[in-house]
């Protein structure tokens, strides 16, 4: 039945390994950009690809999201990234506060 | 979770137990809960043009390192036990089960240490020798909240483990308990690079 098979179609243990020296990879990508390449917002944009990759990695293959229902998936992501992006309206309070504490 | 008796129920449009829904659903919340501190950190580093950058290459980035690799592994080793599991190999799953809460709890003694270190430097709650006060208020809210889970994790995995080998727990609950290990190593790849590798002394 599909209640007893959803979400364990989840590949074999040389996934599970190549996907977990992916992210270890990746982990390690972050050290080498925050030593050697840009800062500010570039600096946070790549670290945030990166982190976004892991946890895509890391929801669709280690929580095995990507052989559940597309039910499921849709709920769960539609859902977060709603609430995260109306999250998001802090940032011009943040940026208007540093403009006024650089003006002062 | 059983099948159901046709015509007079119908199928779960999600097709999991709903133990297991509820653990997503937990796992959603509880993401968003992370989010928002971590935008609230994002606020106060951004508004504050003079926000401490204490974390240099030794001792401190090399432990998180040390941290991230122990807590990847520890998920792999979950998947391997609950492969175990399901295949039917209870001493398996209970082995590499307990190999996972091990990678929990050297998690946390090195969080500790990472701690230690900090309020050995003078960070405390609402002071620092570097200024902006609310460094340590957001960093020990964080990395604490995360620790908190770590810990969590660690009991229910045990307890999970244990009621397993004795036939209390089935596979399906080592899974749900699984998910939850997985999202905290998820959340720590947000913790970081925003917590720590963007502030690293230069």
């Amino acid at each position: 039945m599909a209640m007893e098979t959803a979400g364990r179609d989840s590949g074999g243990l040389g996934t599970y390994v190549a996907v977990y020296l992916c992210l270890l990879a990746l982990a390690g990508l972050q050290i080498v950009l925050v030593y050697h390449h840009a800062e500010g917002t570039q600096l946070f944009l790549r670290m945030f690809s990166v982190a976004l990759l892991q946890a895509g990695l890391a929801v669709m293959f280690f929580m095995h999201l990507r052989s559940e229902r597309r039910n499921l998936r849709l709920s769960l992501a539609i859902s977060t990234i709603f609430v995260l992006a109306m999250m998001n309206m802090i940032w011009s309070d943040s940026f208007r506060l540093l403009h006024f504490r650089l003006l002062k | 979770m059983g099948g159901h008796v046709p015509g007079l129920m119908e199928e779960s449009p999600f097709a999991v137990p709903s133990k297991k829904l509820v653990m997503w659903l937990f796992i959603i919340s509880d993401a968003v809960t992370f989010a928002a501190l971590l935008m609230g950190y994002g606020y106060l580093r951004n508004a504050n043009p003079n926000w401490p950058e204490p974390f240099k290459f030794s001792p401190s980035v090399l432990n998180v390192m040390l941290m991230t690799f122990v807590l990847i592994s520890s998920s792999l080793t979950m998947l391997i036990g609950l492969r175990a599991a399901r295949a039917g190999d209870k001493s398996g799953a209970l082995r590499w089960t307990l190999i996972t809460v091990g990678g929990g709890v050297l998690f946390a003694l090195l969080h500790i240490r990472e701690w230690m270190g900090l309020i050995g430097e003078g960070v405390r709650l609402f002071q620092n020798p570097w200024g902006v006060p609310l460094f340590g208020a957001s960093f020990f809210s964080i990395t604490g909240l995360h620790l908190l889970h770590v810990i969590g994790g660690v009991i229910a995995l045990m307890t999970v483990a244990l009621g397993y080998r004795r036939g209390r727990y089935n596979s399906d609950d080592l899974e749900i308990w699984a998910l939850y290990w997985h999202f905290v190593d998820l959340v720590w790849m947000f913790v970081v690079p925003f917590v720590y590798l963007m502030n690293i002394a230069r």
